[in-house]
């Protein structure tokens, strides 16, 4: 009895299983597909480690959702950029949601003016964080061709913050993929989206009592803009 | 052949006075002084009788468009343009010119005459500050409620920032609404909505699900596209502008635009191969543009991403192709010149025919397509049919124009009816549906892109036998333009979305003194409130979608 102990115990099933994949993985003609880099990595173990963070920064950049939102003549060809031939959606974002409170990225496509400056703003509001801005064109750079008009407003950066710059007028398809997959790349290396505070917030900051937390954020938070990056490395 | 001289049908016709002098004897009395336009004979008439002249020369003279208006603030005077024309022919134009005093600058309204002239004048008060008596709803257009001057006035202080929060401005939700007790719900569709095309605001009072009351705010894309043409100069630098009114990719279209009224105040005459080039590529933007139109439009009625809109976007990818093939860009093409067009047809050019040949030979099987998917679909056939009506009596009254008019039984095309570039040399039709509702629109825009099709066909046949030696693509245009002070012109092409017309005064100098564009979108999206009062909501976002509006250019 004790003898039989001392092996560890195995059942017949997963010494089956084992086998199995032992063959599939070595054995002669072994079958590609299970040797892929990501189970090397693995090894026959089924858990990865890794920081949370990185895990989360992986998700976000490789499943982007958009804002279906169109300004001017950039949004045609942000369309085309959806659509067939370019299929943003092979690049992991391609899904226009047409709700801000769904969508991850907005795409400023065009010129931005008086009237719908602070609408744009309020759409951006209305995303929910983490979230991120890819400026389209010219004229979310500096009003583009139109810089000079008195109704225009001279870039988006005026208004939000952008994280990525597409110039062109418009930009091809090509240069907007070119555009998202940066920001994808930037996402998965783990820069964090700038957060712009609204002026109800800073209210409820001073019903707050004022503990450590919320001083160290004020600290932050730019008077002019209102925008404030969250570096939680070194907040407290 | 649909191209010969529209034949009256009876003898009124040939009565009416089309000569300046014969408008003068009808005019009468009314008439103050008389001024010679480059495109038609103007009338110079008192500020309160604006209505009387026009309600006669409409009635009397069979006058029946206000084309365009435009108001201009001079040295001495403000003035206010109506250029008015006629739907059965389109080469009887003439100009009404209203000046007021400077320090009290008041004008009756045209709106009780034309329904249209409603927008045109809001306009003219939002930019230039010119009052109407009599207008049922003066209030800023392009504008937000808190701008302080009229920027195209003379003394505008162009360095002012005029840019306030939403907070300060009008609040949508007023609490006028909030607190009503009524059965009406007020319901904002947009500035960012996917079913507007763009960022148009429609502030809609509902009756359960019924349309009680619309108004289209507009302005969230007015990018001052008027200003920027009057500070650049006439030879290169206004060009690359058209482009951006309409951007639904029929940029050739809009560019000929500015280019007819350019070359007819400067006298230049453009070569019959450019223009066969021109007549080409712009009819390869019109198939874009209305591909484009048909997926947006199954897009609001199906309400998702679905095969129509991708199968009109690979058929406007196509087009696409052809046009960067032909300007060196997808959609700012940037490819007419004053006198011809920028470059010849590219290198080798069997290859490029070939290219179109190919796209021509697919057409009929996409269309083919598009009618099994879209018109002969039972759901679409029971939301458009009948919905959005649109009299023709209204849509003229409207100056609606295009697909729009078309649809509505109005036999209206300036190719046909003010020929220019090589559209009276070739063999096609002017399509006319007479349902007056959303799917006649539809039927014309899709029918249309088919005689497109004719004519690109035409002109390939053309361009390949041209003889070599004969490629001339340019006039000689001098290097600086500086049309004589005070000749004033207003041009009209056939653009996508219908009548596109500019109105240029030169004052002497290298750059144009006022530079008015008249948009087809901006007279057609006036028609919605006609075309939904009463009816389901998403009817009325059917008919906008059938109205196939572009926010640049409505907003110029």
């Amino acid at each position: 009895m004790s003898s039989e102990r001392d092996t560890p115990f195995v059942t017949d099933d997963t010494q089956v299983q084992t086998e199995t994949r032992d063959a599939r993985m070595t054995g002669a003609g072994a079958d590609n597909r299970f040797n892929s880099k990501l189970r090397e990595a693995f090894g026959s173990s089924p858990f990865i480690l890794t920081k949370f963070d990185n895990f989360m920064n992986w998700v976000r950049g490789s499943s982007m959702f958009m804002l279906q939102f169109g300004i001017a003549c950039c949004s045609i060809e942000m369309m085309h950029t959806y659509s067939v031939k370019h299929d943003l959606d092979r690049f992991a974002a391609g899904v226009p949601r047409a709700s801000p409170r769904q969508a991850d990225v907005i795409i400023v496509p065009g010129t931005i003016v008086s009237k719908f400056a602070p609408r744009m703003k309020r759409v951006y509001d209305q995303m929910p964080e983490p979230k991120f801005v890819v400026g389209m064109g010219s004229c979310t750079i500096s009003g583009g061709p139109f810089q000079e008009g008195y109704n225009v407003i001279k870039g988006a950066e005026e208004v939000i913050p952008v994280d990525i710059h597409v110039p062109g007028c418009p930009p091809r398809p090509e240069a907007l993929i070119y555009g998202v997959a940066k920001l994808q790349q930037r996402i998965a290396e783990g820069e964090s989206s700038p957060v712009t505070v609204k002026p109800y917030e800073l209210e409820q900051f001073n019903d707050l009592e004022q503990d450590e937390i919320v001083d160290k954020l004020a600290e932050q938070i730019d008077e002019d803009d209102l925008v404030m990056r969250y570096n939680w490395a070194d907040s407290p | 052949m649909s191209l010969e001289e529209p034949t009256p049908e009876d003898g009124a016709v040939e009565v009416l006075p089309t000569e300046g002098d014969e408008i003068a004897d009808l005019l009468g009395d009314l008439v103050v002084d008389r001024e010679e336009h480059v495109n038609a004979p103007g009338f110079v008439i008192r500020p309160d009788t604006v209505q009387e002249t026009l309600t006669r020369l409409r009635d009397e003279a069979g006058f029946d468009h206000l084309s365009c208006v435009t108001a201009e603030e001079r040295e001495d005077r403000y003035e206010s343009i109506y250029h008015l024309t006629s739907f059965d022919d389109r080469q009887r134009e003439v100009s009404v010119i209203v000046p007021t005093a400077k320090d009290d600058p008041v004008s009756e309204s045209a709106e009780p005459v034309f329904r249209t002239a409603d927008w045109h004048e809001r306009e003219a008060y939002d930019l230039i500050g010119i009052d109407y008596d009599d207008h049922p709803d003066l209030r800023r257009i392009l504008l937000p409620d808190t701008w302080q001057g009229h920027p195209l006035s003379q003394n505008y202080d162009q360095d002012r920032p005029q840019i306030v929060t939403l907070k300060e401005w009008e609040n949508p939700l007023a609490e006028d609404h909030r607190e009503d007790e009524g059965d009406t719900m007020y319901v904002n569709i947009g500035p960012h909505h996917p079913a507007t095309h763009g960022v148009l605001h429609v502030k809609t009072v509902l009756d359960g699900e019924q349309v009680a009351d619309v108004d289209p705010d507009i302005g969230y894309l007015h990018r001052c596209e008027e200003q920027m043409c009057q500070t650049k100069t006439y030879r290169h630098q206004i060009m690359p502008y058209p482009d951006r009114w309409d951007y639904a990719s029929s940029g050739l279209l809009n560019e000929w635009a500015y280019a007819r009224a350019a070359e007819d105040l400067n006298d230049i005459e453009v070569p019959e191969y450019a223009q066969i080039i021109r007549t080409m590529g712009a009819e390869l933007c019109r198939i874009c543009s209305h591909m484009l139109a048909v997926g947006t439009f199954a897009l609001d009625v199906y309400g998702d991403f679905t095969a129509i809109f991708m199968y009109a976007m690979r058929d406007r990818e196509k087009t696409q192709n052809i046009l960067e093939d032909l300007t060196g860009q997808r959609m700012m093409f940037n490819y007419f010149r004053l006198g011809g067009v920028v470059w010849d047809l590219p290198e080798p050019r069997d290859e490029f025919f070939e290219l179109i040949r190919d796209f021509l030979d697919d057409l009929p099987e996409a269309v083919e397509e598009y009618h099994d998917l879209i018109t002969s679909n039972e759901i679409l056939q029971s939301r458009t049919i009948d919905t959005g009506v649109l009299p023709p009596e209204v849509a003229k009254s409207y100056g609606a124009t295009g697909p729009v008019a078309r649809g509505s039984g109005i036999d209206y095309d300036l190719r046909r009816d003010d020929p220019y570039g090589y559209y009276d040399e070739l063999e096609w039709d002017v399509i006319t549906e007479d349902g007056c509702d959303n799917f006649s629109r539809l039927l014309v825009r899709m029918r249309e892109v088919e005689e497109s099709a004719k004519i690109i066909e035409q002109c390939v046949d053309l361009l390949e036998d041209w003889p070599e030696e004969e490629r001339n693509i340019q006039a000689n245009v001098p290097r600086t333009l500086r049309p004589d002070d005070d000749k004033e012109i207003y041009r009209a092409v056939e653009g996508a979305k219908g009548e596109l017309g500019i109105y240029i005064r030169a004052d002497g100098t290298e750059k144009p003194g006022r530079f008015k564009i008249r948009s087809p979108c901006f007279s057609n999206l006036q028609t919605l409130p006609e075309m939904s009062n009463g009816e389901y909501i998403p009817d009325m976002v059917a008919s906008l979608g059938s109205l196939d509006i572009v926010l640049g250019e409505v907003d110029r």
